[in-house]
Formats: structure tokens, sequence, C-alpha cells
């Protein structure tokens, strides 16, 4: 509970927290500090600065432009949770971030900071996979848009390179017939994801136009889980359909296993959760 | 005596001060020229120390000093000592820094003082330890096969006690004229305390007195005084002030004498200004006394009409690296005389053997050894009720001690006091309906849902006592409580208790007693506990002993008071002291209550002394040394409702009654909160608690994030209700409430999560019930 010393720099505008980023090439970015700073309580964590980006006005705020909903990456879980413009467009996420943690922590944790800590266990990853998100990442060589896919590169990583920051979070508004769920088997102690599955359907006609599923906590990352989708594309959503879809369609290779879950059991919960949240989907898409 | 406040739900007297955060805790003192200290603690379950580097960490700006365990040991400190000894057991010192070797993760190898905790901290990163690794055993089982990694000399085998009780060869006869016998192999493992207020201590030294005060987050601070003083630091006793001031949670983990305090204590008059320390999250996991830990194997045999005739259990209790301070009574004393539970059972054996691993140590948590205890008969007699197809419900009644054979003496040692088992019993199957329950259980397993219905009836041993007896069996300390009651001139009134509150409400509950028995307003009373400055002696707060033994300790002083009372007050009212009524805070004589003399008025004159009975002492206080006949034995029905998903394996509890029956309550809001804190943590054990240790004896389960407390959403709404059966051989006629709840719901919800396994042929699975384990027993039970 005594993280070592480091130097803290407070930036007030994007730029100046670029500029800053630039300076201390060591330094990590401070947000919500929900990742950060129980890493480096325990000492897991020692960088030498932190730069806060907490206070800039311009990475807050939730808009649509178009099809699109730009969520800033400094919104936190809190405000995901119940704004009345992702109900609207995008309504997975609110209940995504609904079961993140607690009341406290979801108060102050941001989607920016989770997003770039890529922890394998949070919730959002699966989410913006299936949602076709995409992140904006501001740096010293100007701004890019990286897709959900990409952006989680592995454990604790992703596609974000040193001094940029990630600013905004780009998210495709859902279209009529669209069915969405997140179903989440959370670990008792720590109340992450031990398996999260976010599914999004999309129906014309009775007939599953596209499925798509992404699963959290299973791996060392966030991925989609194909096999299931494409067992799906093209074919009415019912139970039976999607119980011989999801069967051992996600094997426990590769997968992470701990004392709470093995690898086996992790696959399992893969298949018990992807069908609860593609029924759930599919009763909300008809 | 009229009773205004016993019986009633008062709110706890010292709850605003807690919730709008003006409790003063040990991390919330500082004093003039403080240092601040930090462990540097081992990383190996198991290694020799082949040097300690500490110039580093010395010239780091801002560290004092640096000390090991070698500096302690040549300046003629002693091993912490241990409170409970067995004949034949092994001792091996325990230093509060290692000297030679480690034996577990997380033991003290040195401290760092500095200016403050940061520069404590880093500095600790900077002492240099070479260490050589040697093989560790954290399991009890393994600790005990030949060639296993010996964690003493002392003891090569890893046997510190080898304990039984009951009757073997009686027990033995009954198992040979057994119509059936049922067998279980039972895992009650291993939990980490995590009272919510880590461990700290504050030390200081004065120099100009040669005295020292400890702050220190203790359930016995008299206790604490007199081991560090007379047994580790050598300090003579009546120069050693221990204050423990708020606590916040302890559930036995804050009784024992620890490494810190005798650090810091020892530290502070070494570097010549006061030291504290104040435990991480992750040292109080690696450092604070564990519970529970027992590999049994317990066997019960019934004859012909399914009436009990034999149990026999053989426990291996894991004890840790050292013994802490009454480490070896838990799996013993009270363990094995718990095993009768509610029933007659004829002939009992118990073996306990206590063994050393390279693990934290193991002493008493809530509950401690009774829980254990009730998870062996309740299992066992839910196993024995499936194996003869009878109603676990009415096989338990058909056992029980009935009303009329009270006092009973169990086969292992004790006496009940007093009991009426079929009453709680069936106010609690009426509260869940419980026909009507079974019939819905049925109809649900048609549908695919499994539910479970699980009992527990459960007898607790608490106030353990008197004196003599537990000194015969192994106890270095009386078991008695004190209490001083002093008057003031006004007629308020301070008690001084040696028990201590950090958690229970005392502040409250001996206030109801007080305002009862001298019939004035409970603002006139004041309770005052965890300070050996103010209070003459005490045991302190554990064993749920506090109102049987505390409380009537404070009765006895009260009487006292009243005697002396009254006698001023004759003379006051010119009247013959037995012809003086003394009433709702009024002293009249027989016939003529109009005429009175106020307690206010008697009080005052006590100091006055100028109208005052000849031969008579000023002053009104009285002090009471209470030493109970016996322990006293709550007992009580709980019943839990599970609902397994067979996907997944998670259990759901859909609703949990307890019955309860602590004799009589002194306040039923403080009974009800202690019976929920006590189910909660019974359900923790249940379903989620569980510490993991690897191969190599590191603790993997070492933080919050992978070691489960239970929440609020893992529990439902307890349906709380009590029968009454008071004590009789105490002046309140109470019973303790503080532990009943862990030591029912452990069994009950696993009782219930094995009956909604039925139709799957599981008979038993040891805990932590965790969805994963559920799922694979289901998969290998369908496969099979």
């Amino acid at each position: 509970m005594y993280p070592a010393a480091f130097d803290y720099y407070r930036a007030t505008t994007l730029q100046e927290a670029l500029s800053l980023l630039k300076q201390h090439p060591e330094a990590k970015v401070l947000a919500g500090g929900h990742s950060l700073i129980p890493l480096m309580k325990l000492r897991l964590a020692s960088p030498s600065a932190l730069v806060d980006i907490g206070r800039i006005a311009e990475l807050k705020g939730i808009r649509r432009t178009d099809g699109t909903v730009v969520i800033g990456a400094l919104t936190t879980h809190r405000e995901v949770e119940f704004s009345e413009a992702l109900k609207q467009w995008c309504p997975l996420l609110p209940e995504v971030a609904a079961q993140i943690g607690d009341p406290a922590v979801r108060n102050m944790g941001t989607l920016g900071g989770s997003l770039a800590h890529a922890d394998p266990a949070a919730d959002y990853p699966a989410a913006m996979l299936v949602l076709g998100a995409s992140m904006k990442a501001v740096g010293p060589g100007g701004e890019r848009m990286i897709p959900a896919e990409a952006f989680f590169v592995g454990m604790l990583t992703t596609a974000l390179q040193p001094g940029e920051i990630l600013t905004e979070v780009h998210v495709p508004v859902l279209g009529p017939g669209t069915g969405w769920a997140y179903e989440k088997f959370p670990h008792p102690a720590s109340r992450y994801a031990v398996v999260g599955v976010a599914a999004v359907v999309r129906v014309e006609g009775g007939v599953c136009r596209e499925a798509r599923v992404g699963i959290t906590g299973a791996a060392p990352k966030a991925f989609r889980a194909t096999a299931i989708e494409q067992a799906l594309a093209g074919r009415p959503l019912e139970e039976a359909t999607i119980r011989a879809a999801v069967e051992k369609a996600v094997g426990p290779e590769g997968l992470l296993s701990d004392p709470f879950a093995s690898a086996e059991y992790r696959a399992h919960l893969c298949a018990v959760l992807a069908r609860r949240a593609l029924l759930r989907a599919a009763r909300r898409a008809a | 005596m009229a009773t205004r406040y016993f019986g009633v739900a008062m709110k706890r007297r010292e709850d605003p001060r807690f919730i709008a955060g003006r409790g003063t805790y040990v991390d919330d003192l500082t004093l003039p020229g403080l240092t601040y200290a930090a462990m540097v603690r081992s990383p190996y379950a198991h290694a020799r120390i082949k040097a300690i580097h500490t110039d580093k960490a010395r010239q780091h700006p801002g560290v004092i000093a640096v000390f090991t365990g070698r500096d302690m040991v040549e300046s003629g400190v002693k091993s912490l000592p241990c409170g409970w000894l067995l004949p034949g057991m092994k001792l091996p010192p325990h230093y509060p820094m290692a000297v030679d070797k480690v034996r577990h993760v997380g033991e003290i190898v040195a401290v760092v003082i500095a200016e403050d905790r940061y520069v404590a901290e880093d500095a600790a990163a900077l002492v240099e330890v070479e260490y050589e690794p040697l093989p560790a055993v954290a399991d009890a089982e393994k600790a005990l096969q030949p060639g296993a990694p010996a964690v003493h000399d002392e003891a090569p085998d890893n046997v510190c006690f080898r304990w039984s009780i009951g009757d073997a060869e009686k027990t033995e006869e009954a198992f040979r004229r057994a119509h059936r016998t049922v067998r279980l192999h039972l895992v009650n493992q291993r939990l980490i305390p995590n009272a919510i207020e880590p461990r700290a201590a504050m030390a200081q030294y004065n120099p100009a007195t040669d005295e020292y005060t400890l702050w220190v987050t203790s359930q016995n601070p008299h206790v604490h005084r007199l081991l560090m003083a007379a047994f580790v630091l050598g300090i003579p006793e009546h120069k050693l002030r221990v204050i423990s001031p708020d606590v916040g949670g302890g559930f036995g983990s804050k009784i024992f004498v620890y490494p810190e305090e005798t650090i810091v204590t020892w530290a502070a008059k070494r570097v010549g200004r006061p030291v504290k320390w104040t435990a991480r999250r992750r040292e109080s996991f690696v450092s604070d006394a564990h519970g529970r830990d027992h590999i049994t194997e317990a066997e019960l045999a019934v004859d012909e009409r399914g009436k009990i005739l034999g149990l026999r259990v053989r426990t291996i209790a894991n004890l840790g690296a050292y013994l802490s301070t009454f480490a070896p009574a838990i799996p013993t004393y009270l363990y094995g005389t718990l095993l009768s539970g509610q029933y007659e059972i004829p002939a009992i054996s118990c073996e306990v053997t206590g063994v050393f691993t390279h693990t934290t140590p193991v002493d008493a948590y809530r509950g401690a050894g009774r829980p254990e205890a009730t998870y062996v008969v309740e299992r066992l007699m839910d196993r024995m009720a499936r194996e003869l197809g009878e109603d676990p419900a009415e096989f338990r009644r058909k056992n029980f001690i009935p009303p009329d054979k009270f006092p009973y003496q169990t086969p292992v040692a004790l006496q009940y006091d007093s009991g009426n088992y079929e009453g709680a019993l069936n106010k609690a199957l009426e509260m869940i309906n419980y026909k009507e329950l079974r019939r819905q259980q049925e109809e649900l397993r048609r549908q695919g849902r499994y539910i479970g219905i699980g009992l527990s009836c459960y007898i607790e041993a608490c106030g353990i006592a008197p004196s003599q007896v537990v000194g015969s069996l192994g106890a270095q300390a009386g078991l008695w409580e004190s209490a001083l009651v002093r008057v003031h001139p006004t007629g308020k009134v301070t008690v001084y208790t040696g028990t201590h509150a950090h958690g229970q409400g005392h502040e409250t509950a001996f206030a109801q007693i007080v305002a009862d028995e001298l019939g004035i307003p409970i603002e006139d009373v004041e309770i005052v506990h965890g300070d050996t400055g103010s209070v003459p002696f005490g045991m302190g707060t554990y064993g749920s002993r506090s109102a049987p033994v505390g409380g009537s300790a404070i009765v006895l002083s009260l009487q006292k008071i009243k005697e002396k009372a009254r006698k001023i007050a004759a003379h006051l009212l010119e009247a013959a002291e037995e012809d003086v009524v003394f009433e709702d805070g009024k002293f009249y004589v027989r016939g003529v209550p109009d005429r009175f003399k106020t307690w206010g008025e008697v009080a005052l004159q006590a100091y006055l002394a100028h109208n005052y009975p000849p031969g008579l002492e000023p002053g009104l206080e009285a002090s009471s040394f209470y030493d109970p006949k016996n322990f006293t034995f709550p007992f009580g029905t709980h019943i839990a409702v599970v609902e397994v998903d067979p996907e997944t394996g998670k259990v759901k509890i859909l609703r949990y009654v307890a019955v309860d029956d602590a004799g009589r309550i002194i306040n039923p809001l403080i009974a009800e909160g202690q019976v929920h804190g006590g189910i909660a943590q019974g359900v923790g054990q249940a379903l989620l608690e569980g510490a993991v240790y690897d191969e190599n004896a590191q603790l993997l389960s070492a933080s919050l994030l992978d070691y489960a407390l239970p929440r609020a959403d893992d529990l439902p709404a307890f349906e709380i209700d009590h029968t009454v059966t008071p004590c009789p051989h105490n002046p309140l006629g109470v019973k303790g409430i503080g532990e009943t709840g862990t030591i029912a719901a452990t069994a009950a919800v696993v009782n219930a999560v094995m009956d909604a396994l039925a139709p799957f042929g599981i008979h038993h699975l040891d805990m932590p019930l965790t969805p994963q384990k559920i799922w694979k027993a289901i998969q290998a039970a369908r496969a099979a």
C-alpha cells in the first residue's frame, strides 16, 4: 500500500499531456486510477512519473455523429451505465458497464483507462469486439483509428505506441433488428470476468443475418468465437441451433487456468454463457 | 429490578462514532517524533539464512535503524510463548524475527525503522538476505509422510502432539455391533481471517520513568502485556502499559501475541523514539494467524432403530510453522470435546495429531474448533440419514439429548448446562415450512432444477471455564473475568471491564445491564475497556465469553455496590437495612415509597461521609472476579435452502433460517447482528474461502483479488428467531451469541448443497464448494 516515489504531472489539455509524455518517456498515463494505482501500491508497477489526464475536459462526454457514437476516453463506467444516449444507440455498453466492479469502482474507473490497461479479464473488450468499435489514439505523429480487433494485442498490451493517448472510442449505432447481451461469470473475489461473453445478432425475416460473439476473461486477450458466429449465420436463432453452435466451439487450448477455474472449465463456461447471451440477444432482436 | 433496558433492541451507542469516522484506531494515533517500521519478510517457505546485508538500507536517506533477529536475540529477547501446553507437546522456539532459518512465507527477517512509512518500505527492499532455499511442505498429511522436510529439529516427524479424548475401546465395541456405519473423509480448509482493520502496533519508551506504552490491536490487552513482559521482552509487568483502542474486527486473529508488537516495543527503546507499524493487507494474509485446516476421517455407527451407537474421529490438524498463542487448544479441547453435538452418543473416540508445516501459524478463528466439530457431526448426521433413507430432521430428532436429561454429561468431558434441542428444531422447521419445501423440492427436481435443503443442529461451548479445570487441561491462564464498577459522587457510573470490544457492542450491552441494576439512565453509564492503565485486569474477548463471564462479573460488582448503598440509604432514612427497598433508582422504607433517597443522594453521601453509617468506609466502588462454574452451551438449528446451477456448478442460497438459543438476550439487535455476521462467515467457508498453497508452500491466495470473502450479494435476507433456555449457573442467564452463526452455517450450507446434488449420487465434496468443483463432480457423475 506504499508505492515507490514518482513524479506527478497534471495535464489540463490533450496537447499538454502529449508534450509531458514526450518529455517523460518513462511516464504512465493516469486516468481513473483503478488499474494503475493498485499495481503501484503493490509495487508491481513503479513508473518514475505519472501524467494525470483525468481533468482534460475534451476527453469527456458522449456524442453521436451520423451512424457512430463517440465516447470520450475519460467517460466513467457509471456514466456509460446510466447514459440515456448509449441506452438508445448502443445498449450493450450500459449492460456491460453495470457489471464492472462495484459502484465505487464504476464512479472512478474510466472506459479509456480500462481499455488501455487491457486486463484480460476486463469486461469491455468482449463488447468492443462484437460492436466493431474503433479506438482513436493521438500521439506525436498525429491521430489514428485502431479497430478493436487490432487494439487488444495481448495480456496488458495494446496497440498504443509510447507517447500515444487513447482519446475516444467510436462505436457504430446498433441498427434495427439487432439484439445484444452480455453474460458474465464473475470471480467471487475480484469480480473480474472468469468468462464474459458479449453477443450481438442481427435478425431479418426470422433468420440470423449476422452473429458476433466476443469472449473476455477466458484467454490472455479477448477474442471472437468465429466458429459460433459462422454456425449461426443464415439460420433461425432457435434454442437447439444455438445450443449446437456453442457446443465445443471453444476448446481449452490457449485458455487461462488458475486455482478458481481451469482451462477446461473456462471452455465449458464459454459455451454456457455464449448460449445464454445469444438467447437473450435473439429475444431482443425479435 | 425493573428491566427498562435488558432485552431491548437498542441501537448501539458506539455506532455514531464509528459511522461518522470518529473512531480511534491504532493507525490514527501519532506521537511527537514518531518513526515507522517496515518488516522485511521471507519470500521462501523454508530456507536457511546465510547472511543479511543491511548496509544499503541503513544508508538510505531517512532510515533510522535496521535490526535483524540476531540483534533481538543477542539483546536477550526470548521466544514468543505458547499459552496452552499439552502433555508431551513439542515447543520449538519462535523468535519475533527469524535467526537461522525461515519457516513460512512472510516470516520476518529484519525490520527497517525510518522517518516515514514510504522510506521504510523503500529501504526494506534494499535489505539483502542470502537465503539457501530448502524443501517445504504445506499440507499436514504430506508433512507426516516419511522423508517429509522437517519444520523443526525438535520435531523431526513434524508431529507437535498426539492427543485423544473419549473411550477408544468402548467405541470399537460400538462399531462391532453396529447395524449400519457411514464414513466421511472431510477437509476443513484453512481460512484467513481478514479483519477489516489490519493489525497495528505503536510503542513508546519513556527513559525518565523506564516505562513503555504499547498501543496495539488486541482482543486482550492484559494478556498481551503479561506474555510480552514476562516471557518475551523481560520488561517488568508494571512498567508496560498496553492500550487497545477502537479495534476494527478480530475474529480471534487479534488474541495472539505476534512478532510485530514485540519488535516495535523493543525497537522503541533502541531508537529512542516511538515506532509504529500497520500491516498492509498482503502482510495480513501471510502473518495473521490462520484458522481451521483439518483433515478428518469420521465414522458414525447406528443400531437397527437408527439410534447412534458410536462416533470415531481421527483428525490431522495443521498448526503451521510455529505454535501461535493458543494453537494447541483449538483442535483439542475446543474441538474433540464438542463431538457429541446435540446427540446422545454412548461412545466417542477422537484422536488428533497436531502437525507442523511450512505455513503461517494456525490458531483460533471465529468458532475456533467448534465449527470444525459441528461440521464433522452434522455432515455425518446427514450422510447417515441418507444411508438409512430417513428424513434428516427426523433422524436428528430421534437422537437428540432430551430436555429432561440436563445437566447432561457427554462422553467427551463436557457437561451441558441446559438445552431444548427439539424446541429450536421445531421452530426452524416451522419457519421454513419444511414439509411443503420438501414437496416443492421434488417438483422442481422433475423440472431439472436442483434445490437442496440443509440442516445444522449445533452446540456451542462458550465462556470456557472454570479456571481450575482449564488449568488442569493445559491452559496457562485463568479464564475468569473482572469488573471494576466505580460510582462517582454524582451517581454516574464508570465500569472498567476486562473484556474488550472490537465489534461486539459492549458499550451498549453492558450499559444496559448496569442501568437496569441501578435504575439509572443508560446515559449515566460509561463502559471502559482496553487499557491496562485503567482496567485492573482482564482476560479479554474471545470464545463468546464477554456476556456470560464479563457481564456476570459486572453484576457481582453491582451487587456489592447496591449492598453498600443500601447501608448508606438505611442510615439516611433512619431505618433498618433489611427494611430498605431499592427500586427504580430510589431507596425507601418498605411500604413508604413516598419518602425516599435517590441514587444520586446516596452516591453523594458515600463521598461526603458527613451523615454516614459508623464504621463504613467512604466511597462507592467495587471490583469482582467472576469465575464461572462451567462453560455455557448455546445451541440451535439453522436451515439453508440452496439451488445449484447444474450447468455452471454455481450455488445460490435461496433462504436461510436461523433459530439460536443463547439464553436470555441482552440486546436483540446486537444479537441479530452477531448472527448475521456469523452466518456470512460460515457461508464464506462453505462456498468461497480457502487458503491455497502451492507445492513450494507459497500462498497463492494472498490478496482480496484471489481470496473470496462473502459479500452482501452472496447472501440472502436471513430469517432469524430464537428460543430462550437460560443458563442456569450465571447471574444473567445468558449464553454467548458471537460465534453461533459461524458454527452452524458452514454445515448447513454444505448439507444443503449435498442434498441438491443427491440425484447425481454425489455424497460429499470438500469446501469451498466452488462452481468448478461442483461442475466437475456432476460431469464425473454423469459419465459414470
